[in-house]
């Protein structure tokens, strides 16, 4: 089942999608990773103009240039590995409001407990596909912190259309990984 | 700059830019198997897309370039000094580019200074042969795949792993189970069976310079990995960890001697981003030939 998700992203909206259903995200997208992820969780404000609130947050150090025009141009943007915000992530939704994260290989308990409480569901990009989703990126919208973290770690505002993802995690206690962890488990055991 | 430093770059653009046929082959047989409808085949269908929109815009298949494996078989009087200078010129300028991203980290200091060279990068690999050509071949090996490597040391009893190639099995199919999605599947095993801890990282490795449609000359690893390839893509994790039929594209295995105390089995793990290519030089420096 294909879902069509706007910005920004009520309870509602994202209580109604299931793993494995198939998300096309079209709005505003901010990207955070490691750097964005600590500062936050030891007490860090968000800069002015960013606002998380049924917002989305995509685990993603894109490459961006500048053209002649003096244009951000993203030339490649795949999601990051996500497991390595685990110790942040759950906060960091409960306290900003986040609805949606983004990014691949999936999370833990306490990430999925995070969702299922506060309502929240992690959708999974197709890693390495870096130039068919910077190709879903129709505006740079702005920069934030980059001076600080740098150009990968930095807070990139994103619109995007039409963005592909999958639910692997959803607001139920779903988890895609956990399903296909066990049944593989299990397919192996009989193999060995 | 010098002919061979341009054909460097050129071979680096093409690595970045363009998956060879035999990965894109088997890739495009992965998604035909996959159930219409499924996550799994949308998943492939990106993966086709981004092939196809990387080759044409001439831009990296993946944002992560990779550490960047240079295998040089050179004839004896190849001056390996200057050939490596050359080498680091290319990727330097390779990565200003923009077909190598600013990818190199020091380890102690944390600092990327942007030019993806510094100790161990690039990794050159010289090989002297009796012929008088230059044959360069390079791997650009992705990150979040080679963190899903292991190696074993046998017996393993947790598996019941012993020394001999059913427990080579049982490990290397271990591997495939632990790695899940994560490694950014389908994927290709390169497996090193014997050797020291480092060499045999360095033979799985090697691995990856073969065809995925060759077969392997000794015929119980041909054997082996055959096996492999069929049982792990019954296990149902399937391109990205979503579940079906394509989990792995191909498996490689090499084996090497090894002392009487030590029995490992190291696995390299190659994401669906499978970028390899490789040229045979003229003395001059420019290219003769494609090699895959
Ligand atoms: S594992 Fe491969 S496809 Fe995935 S992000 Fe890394 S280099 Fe890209």
């Amino acid at each position: 089942m294909t879902h069509n998700l706007s910005t920004p992203t009520s309870e509602e909206a994202v209580r109604k999608l299931k793993v494995s259903d198939q998300v096309l995200i079209s709005g505003v997208v901010f990207t955070g990773r490691d750097a964005v992820h600590k500062y936050l969780h030891e007490g860090g404000t968000l800069p002015d103009g960013v606002n998380l609130d049924g917002g989305i947050l995509y685990h993603c150090g894109p490459v961006v240039l500048k053209d002649d025009s003096g244009e951000w141009q993203v030339t490649a943007a795949g999601p990051t590995t996500s497991i390595r915000e685990e110790p942040y992530q759950g906060d960091i939704i409960k306290q900003f409001g986040i609805r949606v994260v983004i990014g691949k290989g999936g999370m833990a308990d306490k990430t999925l407990a995070a969702c299922q409480e506060h309502g929240a569901v992690y959708l999974h990009a197709i890693g390495g596909a870096a130039q068919v989703l910077a190709e879903c990126i129709t505006q740079v919208r702005n920069v934030h912190m980059l001076e600080e973290f740098g150009s990968p770690e930095a807070i990139w505002e994103f619109e995007v259309r039409d963005f592909p993802a999958v639910v692997t995690m959803d607001s139920h206690g779903g988890s895609l990984h956990k399903v296909i962890q066990a049944q593989s488990g299990d397919a192996l055991a009989k193999r060995r | 700059m010098s002919r061979l430093t341009e054909s460097l770059i050129e071979l680096i653009r093409r690595t970045s830019a363009e998956i060879p046929g035999d990965v894109q082959s088997a890739i495009l047989r992965g998604l035909e198997q996959e159930k219409e409808g499924t996550i799994a085949k949308s998943a492939l269908e990106i993966i086709e897309r981004n092939i196809e929109l990387a080759k044409r815009k001439s831009q990296p298949i993946c944002q992560d370039t990779g550490s960047i494996l240079f295998y040089v078989d050179c004839p004896v009087d190849l001056n390996q000094v200057e050939f490596e200078q050359e080498a680091r010129g290319a990727v330097k300028e390779a990565t200003r580019l923009g077909y190598l991203r600013q990818n190199s980290v020091d380890s102690i200091t944390g600092k990327n200074d942007g030019t993806n060279l510094g100790p161990g990068s690039p990794n050159l690999h010289f090989h002297q042969h009796a012929s008088g050509d230059i044959a360069v071949r390079l791997v650009l090996k992705g990150g979040g795949c080679e963190n899903v490597g292991t190696q074993f040391s046998l017996p393993n009893t947790p598996l019941k792993a012993n020394r001999d190639l059913d427990g080579c099995r049982k490990v290397i199919l271990e591997t495939v189970h632990q790695a899940q999605g994560k490694g950014c599947g389908p994927g290709v095993l390169g497996v090193c069976i014997g050797g020291d801890r480092a060499s045999g990282y360095e033979f799985s490795k090697r691995e990856f310079l073969r065809k995925l449609d060759d077969l392997n000359p000794d015929p119980k690893l041909d054997e082996l990995e055959q096996d492999i390839l069929k049982t792990a893509n019954e296990l149902g994790i399937g391109p990205m960890g979503f579940g079906g039929k394509t989990t792995l594209l191909g498996v490689k295995i090499a084996a090497a001697n090894r002392v009487p105390a030590s029995y490992f089995v190291s696995v390299s793990y190659m994401c669906w981003a499978f970028r390899r290519n490789g040229a045979t030089l003229a003395g001059n420096g420019e290219i003769t030939d494609w090699l895959y």
